[in-house]
C-alpha cells in the first residue's frame, strides 16, 4: 500500500444511536399510510389530496436506472414512512424538547438552547420525521422573516405554502420527487419579505435516528423582491448495517433582484469500510430565478452517504439572473456519487457558473453529470463550467458527463475539466517540512477545494475543512 | 551531527548507493560533488526518508540517534531540511499558509508555542527580503506558476524560517542565473553557524564560490571516492571527473 492510499479509514464520528421511545409507523406504503401520515400532521384536505395524487403518480412510475451508481432494488414496502420521538405534544419552548433529543443535537455540535447558540445562526432541527426545535423564530419574525418547520408553515401560512409547493419541482418530475411528494414529513420553510436582508444564517440540521425508516424532508424557500438570505443544511445519521433512504425535495424561489445562497454540508453515514450500510441520498434540489436580476447559488460539500445522487439546479427565467453551483464531493471506501447540476437559461443575459471538485479514494466512484441548456430566448447567455477530479489510490474512479444544449447562437459556453492525483512527491514534500501524512493530504485536498470552500459561510468553512480531513483519514499513511 | 556508514540504498530494485560513508560534524559546511547519476539526489532523499528508496545495508545516525527508524516528518521536526531540486506545487494553498502550518507542526512536536498568522507574517516579510522575494508572492499558491528562480528562492526562504540544524541543498544552483545565484547563496550563508551544518549537493563548482565549504567530497557510482578541502572543487572544475575516475581505478583515492 502506498503512502497516499493508507489515509482513508476514519471512524464515522456521528454514528451513535439515541435511545428514545418513538412513535413509528409500521413498514409499508399505500394510500392509507399516506392518509394516516397527513392526519398525524393535522394537514388540511388540499394537502392530503395533493399527497394522494402524488402517490398515485409514483405508483405508475419506474425507478430510474440511468445513473452511474449501483445498488440493489429498494423495497419500498420495507420502509417505515414516519417516525417521531415521543411525546409529540406541541412544543412551546426549547426547554420542552426531549432531553435525549436535545443531548443528541448538542453531541452533534448543534445547541438548541438559544443562550448557547452558534454565533449568528438560527437553527431548525429535524429529528427523523419531525422538526423538534427552531431557534430565533421570534427575533426573525420581527423583521418579517418566516423560518419554521414545514409542518408549522402548512398550519400557519397555508397560502404561501400552497402557492409554491411543487412549483419548482413538479410532483412528476422524477421517481423520488413523486415519492417525496406523497410521504414528505418535515423540513424547513423560509419566507423573506420584500427588501429584507435576513440578518443571520438560517440553518437546518437533519438527523436520522430510527432504524428502517426513510427521511423524506421538504424544504421551501421563497425570497421576495430584493431580499437576501443565506441558508445552510447539515446532516448526520447513526451507523447501521442496512441502507437507509433519504429522498428530499428542496425548492427555491427567487423573485426580482432576490438572492438565495443555499449551502449544504452533507455527512450522512457513508457505510463501513466494506461498503455495508450507509444512507442512500437521492435528492431533488432546484431553484428558480423567477425575477430579473435574481440570483441562486448552491454550494455543497458532500462527504457522507453510501450513494449520493443529486443535481441542485437553477432555472434562470428572469433576465440577467445568475445561477451558481459550487461542489465538493468525496467518495471513499465503497461510496458512490453521481452529482452535478442543471443550468437552464431561459432569460436574456443570464449567467451561470459551475465549479465541481470531486475527490475519490479507496474504491470510491464518482460521476459529475451536468447539463447546460441555453434556450432560444436567452440572448447573450453565458456559462462557465470547471470540473476537476482528484484521485487518491489506484482503485477509485472519476467520470464526467457534461451535456451542453445551446439554442441561441449568441451564447458563450465554456467547459474545463481536469483529473489529477495526489502525488507521492507532494506528500513527501509536505512531510519533509514537518507535516504529518494526514495533515499533508488534508492540505492538498483543501487546496484543491479552495474555490468551493470559500463560497461557504465563514463558520461552516472551517467545519467543512475539518470534515474533508476526517473523510479522507486513512487514505494515506 | 550526521554520520553515514556503509550506506546501501536502492530504488525499484536498482542499487544506487553502494557503501557510502560520510561524516558531517556540527558547524561545518560540506559540499558533495559528482557527475550526473552518481547518486547525489538519492543521498539527499534517503537522508530525508523518501518512501521510494530502500536502505538495504548500513546506517545513518543524526545527533546520535538512528535516523532510518524515523518517519519523514519526525526527521524534519528534529531539524533536517531539504531544499528540493524540483519543488512541488500545491495549488490553492498559499505559500504563507503552507509554511506557517509546517512551522507550527514542528513547534508543536517540539513542545514550543505555535505562532499566529500576524506574528508569522512579520517574520516572513523580514526573511523574504533576505532572498529578495516580493511579499506578494507569499499569498500565491505554493510554487504554482513560480519561475525556476522563484522556486529556489522560496526553498531557501523556507529554510530561513524553519531554521534547521542540518540543511541539505540539492542542486540549489541549477537553473539560476548568476544574480539569482548570488542572492540564493547569500540567503544560505545567513544560516551558517557553529550550531548548524549544511550539506551542499551540486555538480558545478560555481555555487561553491559563494558558499565556501569546509570539506568537499566527490561522489561517484554510489560512494564517496575522494575528500578534500574547498580547493578540491576548483580542481574538479578544471580537470573534470575523469581524473578522479582514473585515480579510483588505480586505487589511489581510497
Amino acid at each position: 500500500m502506498s503512502d497516499v492510499e493508507k489515509l482513508v479509514d476514519a471512524p464515522y464520528k456521528y454514528g451513535f444511536v439515541t435511545d428514545i421511545e418513538s412513535d413509528t409507523f409500521p413498514p409499508g406504503l399505500d394510500e392509507n399510510i399516506v392518509r394516516a401520515l397527513s392526519a398525524k400532521k393535522h394537514e388540511p384536505e388540499w394537502l392530503t389530496e395533493w399527497r394522494l395524487a402524488a402517490f398515485r403518480k409514483w405508483k405508475e412510475m419506474e425507478p430510474p436506472h440511468w445513473q452511474n451508481v449501483k445498488f440493489p432494488e429498494i423495497d419500498y414496502q420495507a420502509i417505515s414512512y414516519y417516525s417521531a420521538p415521543k411525546p409529540k405534544k406541541v412544543l412551546g419552548s426549547m426547554d420542552e424538547v426531549d432531553p435525549e433529543v436535545r443531548k443528541t443535537f448538542e453531541k452533534l455540535g448543534i445547541p438548541l438552547v438559544e443562550q448557547m447558540r452558534l454565533a449568528g445562526v438560527a437553527v431548525d432541527a429535524v429529528f427523523d420525521s419531525v422538526s423538534v426545535a427552531t431557534t430565533f423564530k421570534d427575533k426573525l419574525k420581527d423583521m418579517g422573516v418566516l423560518f419554521m418547520s414545514f409542518s408549522e408553515a402548512v398550519r400557519e401560512h397555508p397560502d404561501l405554502v400552497r402557492e409554491h409547493l411543487g412549483s419548482v419541482v413538479p410532483v412528476t418530475d422524477n421517481y423520488f420527487a413523486a415519492l417525496n411528494s406523497a410521504v414528505f414529513t418535515d423540513g424547513s420553510f423560509v419566507y423573506i419579505p420584500k427588501g429584507v436582508r435576513c440578518p443571520m444564517e438560517l440553518s437546518t440540521y437533519f438527523r436520522i435516528n430510527a432504524a428502517m425508516t426513510g427521511q423524506f424532508e421538504r424544504t421551501l424557500i421563497v425570497a421576495d423582491e430584493g431580499s437576501h438570505v443565506s441558508y445552510l443544511e447539515g446532516c448526520t445519521a447513526p451507523m447501521r448495517d442496512e441502507n437507509q433512504l433519504h429522498a428530499a425535495v428542496v425548492e427555491l424561489v427567487a423573485k426580482k433582484k432576490a438572492t438565495i445562497k443555499y449551502s449544504t454540508v452533507q455527512n450522512w453515514y457513508p457505510g463501513d469500510k466494506n461498503g455495508k450500510g450507509g444512507i442512500y441520498n437521492f435528492v431533488t434540489k432546484r431553484g428558480i430565478c423567477e425575477g430579473d436580476y435574481s440570483r441562486i447559488s448552491w454550494t455543497q460539500v458532500e462527504t457522507g452517504s453510501a450513494i449520493t445522487w443529486k443535481y441542485p439546479s437553477c432555472i434562470l427565467k428572469g433576465d440577467y439572473s445568475i445561477g451558481e453551483f459550487y461542489s465538493v464531493a468525496v467518495t471513499n471506501n465503497y461510496q458512490q456519487a453521481d452529482t452535478g447540476t442543471k443550468m437552464v437559461h431561459i432569460g436574456r443575459h443570464t449567467k451561470s457558473t459551475i465549479v465541481s471538485k470531486g475527490i475519490s479514494a479507496g474504491h470510491g466512484q464518482q460521476t459529475y453529470r451536468g447539463l447546460v441548456n441555453i434556450q432560444k430566448r436567452a440572448v447573450g447567455a453565458r456559462n462557465h463550467t470547471q470540473c476537476d477530479s482528484l484521485l487518491i489510490g489506484p482503485d477509485c474512479g472519476a467520470h464526467t458527463f457534461p451535456y451542453i444544449d445551446v439554442k441561441n447562437s449568441s451564447a458563450t459556453v465554456e467547459h474545463e475539466a481536469s483529473t489529477g492525483r495526489i502525488s507521492e512527491d507532494q506528500l513527501f514534500y509536505c512531510r519533509q517540512r514537518g507535516l504529518s501524512a494526514e495533515d499533508a493530504v488534508s492540505l492538498v485536498v483543501n487546496g484543491f477545494c479552495k474555490q468551493v470552500l470559500k463560497e461557504l459561510p465563514m463558520e461552516f468553512a472551517v467545519e467543512a475543512q475539518k470534515l474533508l480531513g476526517v473523510s479522507l483519514e486513512g487514505a494515506v499513511g | 551531527m550526521l554520520s553515514i556508514k556503509n550506506l546501501h540504498a536502492s530504488v525499484d530494485g536498482k542499487e544506487i548507493l553502494k557503501g557510502l560513508t560520510l561524516e558531517v560534524p556540527v558547524g561545518q559546511v560540506h559540499a558533495i560533488m559528482g557527475p550526473n547519476g552518481s547518486g547525489k539526489s538519492t543521498l539527499s532523499r534517503v537522508i530525508c526518508g523518501h518512501p521510494d528508496y530502500v536502505v538495504t545495508e548500513g546506517s545513518i545516525t543524526y545527533e546520535g540517534v538512528d535516523l532510518l527508524a524515523m518517519p519523514i516528518e519526525e526527521r524534519a521536526r528534529k531539524g533536517i531540511f531539504l531544499s528540493f531540486q524540483h519543488p512541488v506545487e500545491i495549488p490553492g494553498i498559499s505559500t504563507a499558509y503552507f509554511l506557517r502550518s509546517a512551522l507550527n507542526a514542528q513547534h508543536k512536536a517540539r513542545g514550543e508555542p505555535e505562532i499566529d498568522a500576524i506574528d508569522f507574517l512579520k517574520v516572513a516579510k523580514e526573511k523574504a527580503k533576505l532572498v529578495e522575494l516580493p511579499a506578494a508572492l507569499l499569498n500565491r499558491p505554493l510554487n504554482e506558476g513560480f519561475s525556476g528562480g522563484e522556486k529556489k528562492r522560496v526553498e531557501i526562504f523556507q529554510m530561513t524560517i524553519l531554521e534547521p540544524k542540518l540543511a541539505i541543498l540539492d542542486e540549489t544552483d541549477s537553473g539560476l542565473d548568476i544574480d539569482a545565484l548570488r542572492v540564493v547563496a547569500g540567503g544560505i550563508n545567513t544560516m551558517r553557524s557553529p550550531t548548524r551544518s549544511q550539506l551542499v549537493i551540486t555538480h558545478h563548482q560555481r555555487l561553491l564560490d559563494y558558499i565556501v565549504p569546509d570539506v568537499t567530497h566527490v561522489l561517484m557510482d554510489g560512494r564517496i571516492v575522494k575528500t578534500g578541502g574547498k580547493e578540491l572543487a576548483h580542481e574538479l572544475e578544471e580537470k573534470g571527473y575523469d581524473w578522479v575516475k582514473r585515480e579510483v581505478a588505480a586505487g589511489v583515492a581510497l
